[in-house]
């Protein structure tokens, strides 16, 4: 259930790039050591009828001198709800056994099946240091850990960025490795089994148990992904600087999510079976990510595009904006629009037939289906005496799951398939 | 075949841009007394470092794809 992302490393080679590129203004600064910064903040994302999560984030980074560079982070999330469980709605009430084996949760006619009593909390801490190691070279490392009810995740990264042309140009490159270990509740389910429910048809619980155990498998579930990141960054004039990311991506191990179903119907679009989903034990993926910054005499803009495909055949393009608008030599407000798409992986079946040919992988888990998500924001902020700032952002965000050409037979046209999801992101944050 | 092909040529498009880039170096960029601008802390390209992480966060267990800014990670983002 990690939900986590290593960010520290792009976070310290920016930094890096940063500090490379104001190493010429900040030259006299730099030379002793500097105060600890502290960015906190504490956010909230809620959808209707779903998932809720609270996040706080508390980010620690010193410069001991010279540009060595330490920055630490701790991050504390609780979550309640799920998404959909990929099961279909249905025209009557449907009955499932909850991923523990330990009772059952219904879902009401035409209702979208998801089991809302899942919880877990997550505290995920990370370091990164980064130094300059030679002349114009900057090398980053650094280990993450990230630990929820059941879920582990390792990491480590390094990474290397050397600036060239008085510093208006810098190239990085740099390798993450994860290992993940996830524990489910229940033990993980083998892939395209049936879910055992208790309809009354067990002469007493403990054959229920046996039947419920035999869908289960015992060895662990792991892991390991690496990836690759090579990056350009690009002064472009007084106001403008742009950047180059290509990465890489290969995931290997246990790629299932344990918690999602797949309905088996028939003709009519009636439910005869669920099953536990299944995908492949391998993906790789690759991006390209642009970024441009420039500044206007009215504000900053901050505009990024990044174009995903991977080996599951989802292709997906991302396009990020923000403008930051100065409202007073202390004070900003900053509009923020982000669009996303993606296509549907070439193993995503929203629901199977009765009497077709099961498949080795499949998924009904509508995040691997056809997509198209906005976000709209608005943040607003304002700097305090020595340094404090202090500032608070509320969004919102949709997303509008699609039918990738699926005919939906007989009962199953006159349900909503595909619900769109409405979330709400607020956020307050205090740096000092 | 065709997942090669359109593999190949996003190499080379990035390929491209890449040599676009290093080649146009030379008459792009400022002079060490001309970053009163790009020095300025809300230039850094991840000025909205929090909020970036955390947003990362959402959209890695919303949607299929994650990274391209950074690492993409591991994580099964289930729920």
């Amino acid at each position: 259930m990690q939900l986590t992302k290593s960010n520290n490393i792009s976070a310290s080679l920016a930094a890096a790039a940063c500090a490379l590129l104001n190493s010429a203004v900040q030259a006299q600064e730099n030379t002793q050591a500097n105060e600890w910064q502290f960015d906190t903040a504490i956010l909230y994302y809620g959808e209707t009828d779903r998932v809720q999560l609270g996040e706080g984030v508390f980010n620690a980074k010193k410069d001991f001198g010279d540009e060595h560079i330490f920055n630490g982070k701790i991050a504390i999330d609780t979550l309640t709800g799920a998404s959909a469980s990929g099961a279909v709605a249905q025209q009557g009430v449907q009955t499932f056994t909850r991923p523990s084996g330990n009772g059952q949760y219904v879902v009401n006619a035409g209702e979208t099946p998801l089991d809302d009593t899942f919880k877990d909390t997550r505290v995920q801490l990370s370091a990164q240091w980064t130094q300059p190691l030679w002349e114009n070279i900057t090398g980053s490392t650094g280990v993450h850990l990230s630990k929820e009810y059941d879920y582990l995740s390792l990491g480590v990264n390094g990474s290397l960025a050397r600036d060239f042309n008085q510093k208006n140009t810098t190239l990085s490159a740099g390798v993450s490795y994860q290992y993940d270990s996830i524990d489910p509740v229940g033990e993980a389910p083998t892939g395209l089994s049936p879910m055992v429910v208790n309809n009354g048809q067990f002469s007493d619980e403990s054959a229920f148990e046996t039947a419920f155990n035999a869908t289960r498998a015992t060895d662990s579930k792991d892991k390991n992904t690496v990836d690759l990141l090579l990056g350009v960054t690009q002064v472009i004039n007084r106001r403008m600087l742009m950047q180059f990311n290509y990465s890489y991506s290969i995931a290997d191990g246990y790629l299932t999510d344990p918690y999602k179903l797949l309905s088996v119907v028939n003709t009519e679009g009636v439910t005869q079976d669920i099953l536990h989903e299944n995908r492949p034990d391998k993906r790789t993926k690759q991006s390209f990510y642009w970024q441009t910054k420039y500044a206007s005499d009215y504000g900053i803009a901050d505009v990024s595009y990044r174009y995903a495909t991977d080996d599951w055949d989802i292709d997906s393009h991302t396009l990020d904006s923000r403008f930051r608008v100065k409202l007073s030599d202390n004070s900003y407000i900053q509009p923020h629009f982000r669009y996303y798409q993606q296509s549907a992986a070439d193993f995503y079946q929203p629901f199977l037939i009765q009497g077709s040919l099961l498949p080795s992988v499949a998924s009904a888990d509508y995040r691997l289906g056809e997509m198209t998500a906005y976000t709209i924001g608005l943040k607003y902020g304002q700097a305090l005496d020595n340094g404090r700032e202090w500032a608070v952002r509320l969004e919102y965000y949709q997303q509008s799951p699609k039918n990738a050409g699926f005919e939906e037979p007989g009962a199953l046209q006159g349900l909503d398939l595909y619900p769109s999801i409405d979330a709400i992101i607020a956020q307050v944050s205090y740096s000092f | 075949m065709l997942i090669q092909l359109t593999k190949k040529r996003l190499i080379l498009a990035a390929t491209l841009v890449a040599s676009f880039t290093l080649n146009g170096c030379a008459d792009l960029g400022v002079k060490p007394w001309q970053r009163d601008l790009l020095a300025k802390d809300e230039m850094a390209l991840d000025a909205e470092g929090i909020d970036i992480g955390l947003d990362d966060h959402i959209y890695f267990s919303k949607e299929a794809t994650s990274g391209g800014r950074s690492f993409a990670g591991g994580g099964c983002g289930c729920n």
